[in-house]
């Protein structure tokens, strides 16, 4: 992967969210009202509609639940990168995520393979990525 | 309102597709107008006599307010007039706030019509990065996912749970391209194999471009009115039996899982309010945006078992003159795709076969179809039977 790659769009609901990938850390979104752990920041729960939310850190293990290897990159940003991993990915504290499988075994990727989290850098911010475990 | 009211009170009276495939001399306003005219000039209505009319949205055309800007392109004022934005579903969602607009008075004659020039509007680079946007921009686009992407992970979970083949999902390809050959306005009517699916140019795997729909230049419409209205009409109508609509989620990182979404839902809700059950479905229109996806709409609307529909496929009950017959058109896979419009081509087709008279591309049994839209990533979703009797 290389930087060419567009950088994430941070807004009022996803601050925390890139502000702790920049610092190597994957955050969840918790609500205090239900305990509902979610992967996309919003300001509500959404199961209770509380606005009591607070983050958590993910510990970074997760499984693949399904993948794509994809051959027609969809933006000028990722056309060096064909063929590359797109892969919904169950964090083991529960929620599911997007994400690439990146390192020199991502095309060896199958459903239910353990994965673990790492980062790519991108201009001043840092993304959120996983690599197949070895 | 209760949907129960809009049992067989309403009708399709015209339907009309404009010229498909690469059309660069028209805009995707005009292929909109064109099959608005077709459509109109089937009831022997005057432009005069629409009062409504409902549209979806134009990526190639950009228009704000396109709903309005179409009834100024067609010289209509209507009482009742909005966009919508449902993406894939917009088109079947269109019949049911027609209908209820139709039943609570706020107009008589609504004009349902959707198109782009997709195919000759734009670049192909340029239509392929338009819809980068279905992906979430922030926690799904920066990771180079693709639409084709997300239905290939649909795809390779279905194929997990269920052991649905690669030769299935290419079969769905072949099967509906057969149909579009006898279609005399369809944009693709090369005869395909197996072999030609599983070997054409990867998109995202599982899925290659022949599991992918098409980039058309197409428009589509559809004329609404009461059941009353259409008995002086000089065309045969089409009941709206049962419609039904549910939503779950936009993005599929969102979506509660890859195998189950709404469209047992928008089914159940059609079928409650048609009396009806897949087993009373004489033939299907479902929504082929790619292989797997008219295929998990068959288990989930109850025209097969979870799991069962590659089976199905392979046997060939969802051929013309099979047991189920599936997108008689030819689909999106085949026939044409241009935005919003894919699935009011089955729409249409579903009418052109209820009445009848379609020749080699005819159904033997024609008395009630199916026809499900969805949108975004089998997010949206939208079940309606058309029959043409009262019932």
């Amino acid at each position: 992967m290389n930087d060419a790659h567009p950088e994430p769009i941070v807004n009022a609901d996803s601050e925390v969210y890139w502000s702790a990938a920049k610092e190597g850390r994957l955050v969840l979104q918790k609500c205090r009202d239900c305990g509902h752990l979610d992967f996309m920041p919003r300001h509500v729960c959404p199961k209770c509609w509380s606005e009591a939310k607070e983050w958590q850190d993910a510990d970074g293990a997760g499984t693949v639940h399904s993948f794509s290897i994809v051959h027609r990159a969809p933006l000028p940003a990722f056309r060096d990168d064909v063929p590359y991993v797109v892969a919904l990915i169950d964090l083991a504290e529960g929620p599911r995520m997007m994400t690439n499988i990146i390192g020199d075994n991502a095309l060896d990727v199958a459903i239910g393979d353990a994965v673990t989290l790492c980062f790519e850098d991108r201009g001043e911010a840092r993304v959120p990525q996983f690599r197949l475990t070895d | 309102m209760s949907e129960m009211s809009l049992r067989n009170k309403i009708a399709i009276v015209g339907v009309g597709e404009s010229d498909i495939g690469k059309v660069p001399h028209m805009t995707g306003l005009g292929l909109n107008a064109q099959a608005a005219k077709r459509a109109l000039d089937q009831t022997g209505l005057k432009p005069s006599d629409v009062d409504g009319l409902l549209t979806a949205y134009s990526m190639t055309e950009p228009y704000f307010m396109l709903g309005s800007v179409l009834c100024e392109y067609l010289g209509l004022k209507p009482t009742f007039n909005a966009s919508l934005v449902s993406g894939g579903a917009s088109p079947a969602v269109m019949l049911k706030h027609a209908a209820e607009a139709i039943v609570s008075g706020q107009a008589e004659v609504v004009l349902c019509c959707a198109g782009e020039n997709r195919a000759t509007g734009q670049s192909r680079d340029q239509a392929v990065a338009a819809l980068v946007a279905v992906g979430h921009p922030y926690f799904e686009q920066p990771y180079g996912a693709s639409i084709p992407s997300f239905y290939a992970m649909i795809t390779r979970r279905h194929m997990h749970e269920y052991g649905t083949t690669r030769e299935q999902l290419a079969q769905m390809a072949v099967t509906t391209r057969d149909h579009a050959v006898r279609h005399p306005n369809a944009h693709m009517t090369k005869p395909i194999t197996l072999d030609d699916v599983i070997n054409s140019k990867p998109i995202a795997d599982p899925l290659n471009i022949l599991d992918c729909c098409l980039i058309s230049d197409a428009g589509g419409a559809y004329i609404v009115t009461s059941a009353e209205r259409a008995k002086d009409l000089q065309s045969d109508p089409i009941y709206l039996h049962g419609i039904g609509e549910y939503h779950t989620h936009e993005h599929l990182m969102c979506a509660e899982s890859l195998t189950e979404f709404g469209a047992v839902e928008s089914g159940r809700r059609a079928y409650d309010m048609a009396g009806l059950g897949p087993e009373d479905m004489d033939f299907a229109e479902l929504y082929d945006c790619f292989t797997v996806v008219p295929m998990i709409e068959m288990e989930e609307l109850g025209l097969c078992a979870r799991g069962e529909a590659g089976a199905l496929v392979e046997a060939g009950d969802t051929r013309i003159d099979g047991r189920m017959p599936v997108n008689t058109h030819g689909g999106m896979l085949s026939h044409a795709h241009a935005g919003a419009a894919g699935g009011l081509f089955g729409i249409i087709e579903a009418v052109r076969q209820l009445r009848g008279g379609e020749g080699e591309r005819q159904v033997a049994k024609h008395d009630v179809a199916l026809v499900h839209n969805e949108g975004g990533i089998l997010s949206s979703h939208c079940t309606m039977i058309l029959g043409r009797e009262m019932r």
